[in-house]
């Protein structure tokens, strides 16, 4: 069970959480006409072993959705912050 | 080496079982070969042994970070079917259950393949509609499948819940009459003792921490063990692919998730097929030892950690205990779990990666175990003859670019949902 650091609520159980996907993946320009572009935001990861920000979404809780950044070797949490304030 | 037979029992217990010799050799590392395959799991040895014995490529090491088949390869839950319907999907993975027909004989090594059937259940209308149809499309395609309604069902497994308060209700169900389980250690064990037979260097507790380059080609691997040079460098990584991959530059459409799988305690037999749960992510099957072998869905973030949390096992557990509610006082006996590549579309990538020098079998997802014979024989193959096997040529990686995603489940680019 992580024990995951919500900005609003404190520290909950991961069961009040749903995991959201990478949160260092950015949509592209509207305009972008490369197709390779659209393809890496859709498809490629970088997928690390070790430090990795991510989406949560604190679903039954505040229902905010936050960037968690956490080591995908070790579990082990550094922070987290509200998404809106990370993505802007 | 010597051949195991009736008569190699006999005369070995007839002198006390002292003078079995190794099953394969543990030799150190020479500066070069013509391939070297990184993951000495079942894919990467399948791999070499059929370099070997259909191509004549005997220069060959497997190198293996921990022991061999350590990794998933001994972490499934030895399921083997073919239950797919997708081109693309559906001639490789006929080609892998025809492939573990003589597996055995092949390797003069008992993988202990057992066709036991699989059935999946379903609890909706909607449900055997889409399993109705993907019975269709294998019958079409030559793989036999057979469909029971209700009454039939509780008639071949008058176990399971069909009581008016279960959780969900059984409409019928699903089979794949020769889908089954094998034993997933002898699968690496034979396969590593036939490529071992043929000149192939097994060389274990060797990590490989980067690539040996030479203008933009990669022409070996640096070890834990030392450098080891290779006119072709094969990943067999799966779990640890993207990690391998960024070595090389390149950046793939996998995440790494953990997937987790359960033992009880023995009993008698109980659950003489495979049988899948449709209301819930779930499978079990009972082991020759007794044990009911369970196992559910991932858990759902990115994960190399090879350990599974709580909230999975109560999820899965309860699954079992929905399904078949006679074996909830039943213990288990242990836990465990292996990281999978999962994919964007849920199909695996077999061949040559973009970077010179470099060739891949990997995003095995769920499914790898059942496909080892296939994806060794096909990926053989490719490194031999410098062009896709016809049953893998769908595996490949520029897919994704071209808008030929191979998804069987639906799912679209969420791999955690695959």
């Amino acid at each position: 069970m992580l024990r995951i650091p919500c900005p609003v609520c404190g520290l909950r159980d991961e069961t009040e959480f749903s995991y959201g996907a990478d949160a260092t993946v950015r949509l592209p320009d509207m305009n972008e006409a490369d197709p390779k572009v659209w393809h890496d935001y859709v498809f490629i990861r970088d997928n690390p072993r070790g430090p990795h920000k991510e989406y949560w979404h604190h679903v039954s809780g505040c229902r905010q959705w936050i960037v968690v950044h956490r080591d995908t070797l070790t579990h082990e949490i550094f922070g987290s912050a509200l998404a809106r304030e990370v993505a802007a | 080496m010597s051949h195991y037979s009736a008569l190699s029992i006999l005369g070995h217990g007839l002198t006390g079982n002292r003078y079995w010799s190794r099953a394969w050799r543990d030799p150190a590392p020479k500066p070069s070969y013509d391939v070297v395959i990184v993951g000495a799991g079942g894919h990467g040895l399948a791999t070499a042994y059929y370099l070997a014995k259909e191509h004549g490529i005997r220069n060959v090491a497997v190198l293996e970070k921990g022991w061999l088949g350590g990794g998933n390869t001994g972490r499934n839950t030895t399921i083997v079917r073919s239950n797919y319907m997708i081109p693309g999907n559906s001639a490789f993975y006929d080609r892998s259950m025809r492939m573990w027909d003589n597996l055995s004989q092949d390797l003069n090594y008992n993988v202990m393949l057992s066709r036991r059937g699989y059935y999946y259940v379903f609890h909706s209308p909607g449900q055997a509609e889409g399993l109705r149809r993907r019975a269709n499309v294998m019958l079409g395609n030559g793989i036999k499948a057979e469909f029971f309604d209700r009454a039939q069902i509780m008639k071949r497994l008058p176990f399971l819940d069909y009581s008016p308060t279960a959780r969900f209700p059984i409409f019928g169900a699903f089979l794949q009459p020769r889908a089954g389980t094998a034993r997933h250690d002898a699968v690496a064990w034979g396969y590593a003792r036939g490529a071992d037979k043929q000149g192939v260097d097994i060389i274990q507790q060797c990590e490989v921490t980067n690539y040996i380059w030479d203008n933009q080609k990669i022409v070996g691997v640096e070890t834990t063990r030392g450098p080891i040079r290779a006119k072709k460098v094969v990943l067999a990584v799966a779990g640890h692919t993207s990690h391998l991959a960024a070595k090389a530059g390149l950046r793939l459409p996998i995440e790494t998730h953990v997937l987790q799988a359960f033992v009880t305690e023995p009993l008698k037999p109980l659950v003489d097929n495979v049988i899948v749960y449709g209301g819930a992510h779930f499978y079990i099957s009972q082991s020759d030892k007794g044990g009911l072998v369970l196992g559910g869905d991932l858990d759902g973030f990115n994960s190399y950690a090879q350990r599974g949390g709580l909230p999975i096992v109560e999820h899965t557990l309860q699954s079992a205990k929905a399904l078949i509610p006679s074996i909830s006082r039943l213990r288990l006996l242990r836990q465990w779990a292996g990281v999978m590549d999962m994919t964007m579309d849920g199909s695996p990538i077999i061949g040559k990666m973009p970077v010179e020098g470099l060739w891949l079998t990997g995003g095995w997802n769920y499914g790898g175990f059942k496909a080892t014979p296939a994806s060794g024989y096909c990926l053989a193959w490719t490194i031999a003859k410098g062009e896709p096997h016809p049953d893998s040529a769908a595996f490949t990686l520029e897919r994704f670019e071209r808008g030929y995603q191979i998804d069987e489940f639906g799912a679209g680019p969420y791999p955690k949902a695959q």
